[in-house]
């Protein structure tokens, strides 16, 4: 077999079924068919390269020239492999989940709606399989529309709105990531990956240095860090999977994963403790942490509630960045994989409510959980994952940024990491107590609500199972694959 | 070099004028003669502009001197990298234009007036092709005003009483542009006593300090300027890409404005070089912040539009900054991005005014709201919209971006930050005014149910917007086919050749 074959065809397969997906329009079955196959030949794509990367290999393919300083090149490494499989499994669960959820609502356009989500999963996943920066800034920018149409499904003026401030926000954001790779390349000659990084060598003032990665972070405005998050609560207007898209799938980890590859392939650990930016992404995402948990609090419509909460724990991810110790990145690349099983488990149940009982406020949910006893279970079994108890993986990455924390000897992370924690457990145990616990108003209350489809409980099911399988079995793959990226990118010296 | 290509030059010229005289004379006895043999002489020049492209690939120059007399007593024809490839890039949308105004033309011409009407077309793509072969400065001024004259009186060709208006006002600002361009090279003749292009190059560096060239100068600039609408002297512009006929609107905005932008390089480079340029008259920061204020002013103005035809005109004010702004960075990379964005703009501005025609030809729409739902009547030119307004965005991986990507690194490496972040600004101001179109076409209900459904354009029209989009993604993947010719143009051009 052609070396770097895999790769190539992890994009083109969807490519190959979004083109399918059109020509087969008219036949609903056939057309949901060749997503689900698709999706599923996806997977087993993704995880036919896994043993060479456990291994310590790295898989690549250049495509095309395109520019100087970057061709259109293809490699996959530990980090990219764990970006690429959680956006291949959740894409086929998320693919079960839509079909449930599209035809149970009888949603129009949907065509267009698989045709979307196809061509932005090749978008995922050539990020998460890109080489070099201007690879991942040509997909990042597809990612970006392809996905607008998703985000104004419903075409009502909200939407409509809502669509432009998505659009604002990331096409700003694009507009600043080319920015930076231009700046990078004039600097450097180059725009390649190399693990540990190669602005060191350039030789440029730290202040060009300071001002290119903050224009990187802009660039990264995908990862939904405050003050610029307000895109992704518009966003919710969208339909439930491509919120759960967008929070769990593709968008928002294309973002924390730009951050990290940025950091440390481009940067480097050493260069960004010496140039403070350790301590400038420590200030971001701690204020955003607390605020997005603040705001969370103040949510009565579950989307939002959640779609704040992934703002909050994104900033996780960065936090863990920006202590520049082993503990505290491995923290941050798990936290990738584990933050998407649990945030799209909860999606999916908002979902499901929404399909079985067309409520969207916590309010209106008292006691739902008599006629949904599966969708509120899963749900809270999810959330306590977000909120860190055992047994969910949510609680392996955790204690590896508190570890990653007292490691760097910054106290002042750990009283976020430990306030963080509470506001989670307030903003999501009244959920499920509203859920569960608590008496619907009338007796009449739920006589319309019924239990989602099975088509669509079997991804909750999934996604649940798979994160208490990640708390027994964290090494498979995900641990694994951190620390193989850490090794590969931490010098020597480091804490 | 082969001893048929040596003689292809001039016969690119010849040919066409004959045939459009056979076309008139043709058309008089049937009109059905005149489509045909204007097509087939335009499909002969973009045959030719091929051969020639090929041939002088790899460095060569074809010197061609009109009756065998040597400058600077005869009219010297040069084919090098730079020319030909505009040659190429015009002849070719040139060509796309004539298939899709076989129906096209019918939108607003009248039957009697067809034969005519395509003589014209054919005259000023054989002006057009005469400016970009020539190597002498005269010559250059007369098929301009060839193709000008042309280009007046198609875009008042029309149906609608303003296109008439809107020729005039073209008409009178064109002919002070000519004046001024005249006189520029009234004074460098008086300077030097030749008007070979290459023969100046050589002789005025001597004459650097004259304030004669200085004059000069500035009266070649600003006649030009006028001619490619480089803010803020484009004011006859809008007017006539929206009021003139929709077949007109995109051979002007294509080819026309594309070749003038060529001219304009030219004689900058190849006949006061850059030395003059950055040195003994150093202009270039200027045009880089005129350039800057154009691609910032036709976007917002191009924003406040309602008339689509109105959006892509401002837009192509918009978009000729960005070629003056490699004008005024003037260093390899954005040299290269401004050449490569003449093709770049030219193929998708030629998608974008070719999927407006095709609306107005089915539906009598102008108005940007009233295409509301258009993409479920009319889903192929509207999926040719988006492709094409993405490349105008510069969305990776079109052309768009590609000659943007270029003109931004070039002001980088130049140290022109700021332009840089301008020129990003104007992508964004970009993505505003093509996202109010699509947003409508897409998102939009459908208001009039009468008009139906399945409202697609016929293929004769269909086909080239198809190639064009298509070429909106495969010239920017594939990059480097252009690049082969465009990176040796611009060291060219800054090398004084």
């Amino acid at each position: 077999m052609i070396p770097g074959i895999l790769p190539l065809l992890a994009i083109t397969i969807p490519l190959a079924a979004a083109a399918l997906i059109l020509a087969t329009g008219r036949h609903m079955n056939l057309r949901d068919s060749v997503t689900l196959g698709a999706a599923a030949s996806m997977v087993i794509v993704v995880l036919a390269m896994l043993p060479e990367i456990l291994a310590g290999g790295r898989i690549g393919i250049t495509l095309i020239p395109l520019l100087p300083g970057g061709d259109l090149a293809l490699r996959v490494d530990a980090l990219g492999m764990i970006f690429g499989i959680v956006a291949s499994v959740l894409w086929l669960l998320n693919s079960l989940y839509s079909i449930g959820y599209m035809r149970a609502l009888n949603e129009h356009d949907q065509t267009r709606f698989y045709f979307c989500f196809a061509i932005a999963i090749a978008a995922a996943i050539g990020i998460a399989f890109s080489a070099n920066l201007v690879t991942l800034y040509v997909f990042y920018e597809i990612l970006t529309l392809i996905t607008y149409p998703l985000v104004v499904h419903v075409g009502t003026p909200e939407a409509m709105q809502a669509g432009r401030k998505y659009l604002a926000y990331l096409l700003g954001g694009g507009i600043c990531l080319l920015a930076a790779t231009i700046l990078t390349y004039t600097l450097t000659g180059t725009t390649e990956f190399i693990p540990g990084g190669f602005l060191a060598g350039a030789g440029a003032a730290a202040l060009s240095l300071q001002v290119i990665f903050l224009l990187y972070l802009g660039g990264f405005v995908k990862a939904a860090w405050m003050p610029f998050h307000a895109w992704l609560p518009a966003a919710m207007v969208a339909p439930t999977p491509v919120s759960a898209f967008l929070h769990a799938v593709a968008v928002v980890t294309a973002g924390v994963f730009g951050v990290v590859r940025v950091a440390g392939w481009v940067y480097g650990v050493d260069l960004m403790a010496d140039l403070n930016l350790g301590v400038l992404l420590a200030v971001i995402a701690s204020f955003t942490i607390i605020t997005a948990s603040l705001f969370a609090l103040a949510q009565d419509n579950l989307k939002r509630r959640l779609a704040y909460s992934t703002v909050a724990q994104l900033s996780y991810i960065l936090l863990g960045v920006s202590m520049l110790s082993t503990a505290g990145l491995i923290g941050a690349v798990i936290h990738i994989p584990f933050h998407a099983f649990q945030k799209i488990a909860l999606f999916f149940c908002a979902g499901a409510v929404i399909v079985g009982a067309g409520r969207e406020n916590i309010s209106d949910m008292k006691g739902i959980g008599r006629k949904m006893p599966v969708t509120a279970v899963m749900c809270a079994a999810a959330a306590a994952g977000i909120c860190g108890l055992p047994p969910f993986c949510g609680l392996v990455s955790k204690v590896y940024l508190t570890i990653g924390a007292v490691q760097a000897g910054e106290l002042a992370l750990l009283g976020v990491i430990i306030v963080s924690a509470v506001l989670n457990v307030a903003y999501f145990f009244p959920i499920i107590h509203t859920m569960i616990i608590a008496r619907p108003s009338d007796d009449r209350a739920l006589d319309t609500v019924t239990e989602a489809p099975l088509i669509m409980l079997v991804p909750i099911i999934l996604a649940v199972t798979a994160s208490v399988a990640f708390f027994f079995f964290p090494a498979t793959p995900f641990l694994d694959l951190a620390e193989i990226a850490i090794s590969d990118m931490s010098g020597a010296g480091m804490p | 070099m082969n001893a048929v290509i040596s003689q292809l030059p001039p016969l690119l010229i010849v040919i066409p004028l004959l045939g459009a005289l056979a076309a008139l004379l043709l058309g008089k006895w049937n009109r059905a003669f005149a489509y045909p043999i204007s097509l087939a002489m335009i499909g002969f020049q973009f045959a030719v502009s091929l051969v020639l492209m090929e041939s002088v690939m790899d460095g060569d120059v074809i010197h061609y001197y009109l009756g065998g007399w040597p400058p600077p007593l005869g009219i010297e024809l040069v084919i090098d990298s730079f020319n030909s490839f505009v040659l190429v890039v015009i002849l070719a949308l040139a060509l796309l234009t004539a298939v899709w105004a076989h129906k096209g033309a019918d939108l607003d011409i009248v039957p009697e007036k067809k034969v005519s009407f395509f003589v014209v077309f054919q005259l000023l793509i054989t002006g057009l092709c005469g400016m970009a072969v020539t190597g002498d400065l005269f010559n250059l001024y007369v098929f301009l005003e060839i193709s000008s004259i042309a280009a007046y009186t198609l875009v008042a060709a029309g149906r609608n009483p303003r296109s008439l208006i809107a020729g005039f006002n073209y008409l009178i600002l064109g002919s002070i542009a000519a004046g001024f361009i005249v006189i520029g090279i009234g004074y460098l003749y008086i300077a030097t006593g030749t008007l070979n292009m290459g023969e100046l190059a050589v002789m005025l560096p001597a004459h650097y300090g004259q304030t004669t060239v200085y004059a000069a100068f500035l009266f070649m600039m600003i006649g030009f300027s006028i001619k490619v609408a480089f803010f803020p002297l484009h004011l006859w512009l809008p007017d006539a890409y929206t009021e003139a006929p929709a077949a007109v609107t995109i051979l002007i905005a294509t080819a026309t404005s594309k070749v003038t932008a060529y001219a304009m390089l030219r004689v900058i480079f190849s006949v006061f070089t850059l030395q003059y340029v950055t040195d003994s008259f150093p202009v270039t920061e200027l045009i880089l912040i005129i350039a800057a204020i154009a691609i910032i002013a036709g976007a917002v103005l191009a924003i406040a539009q309602d008339n689509l035809k109105r959006m892509l005109a401002y837009s192509s004010i918009s978009q000729m900054g960005y070629i003056m702004f490699a004008l005024g960075v003037a260093n390899q990379a954005a040299l290269a991005g401004g050449i490569l964005h003449i093709m770049a703009h030219a193929v998708m501005k030629g998608c974008l005014f070719m999927v407006a025609g095709m609306i107005i030809y089915r539906t009598g729409f102008t108005a940007i709201r009233q295409l509301s739902g258009l993409s479920r009547r009319m889903p192929v030119a509207c999926a040719a919209f988006a492709i094409a307004g993405a490349s105008m965005i510069g969305v990776p991986p079109t052309i768009g971006f590609m000659s943007k990507y270029y003109l931004v690194l070039g002001a980088v490496e130049a140290g022109e930050y700021l332009a840089a972040a301008v020129l990003l600004a104007g992508s964004l101001l970009a993505a505003v005014y093509i996202w109010q179109v699509i947003e409508v076409m897409y998102f939009g209900d459908i208001h009039d149910e009468d008009l139906g459904g399945g409202l697609e354009a016929p293929a004769s029209m269909m086909v080239p917007v198809i190639i064009l989009a298509a070429s909106c993604l495969l010239l920017g993947i594939f990059v480097e086919l252009p690049l082969e010719v465009v990176g040796p143009a611009a060291a060219m051009l800054l090398g004084g050749g």
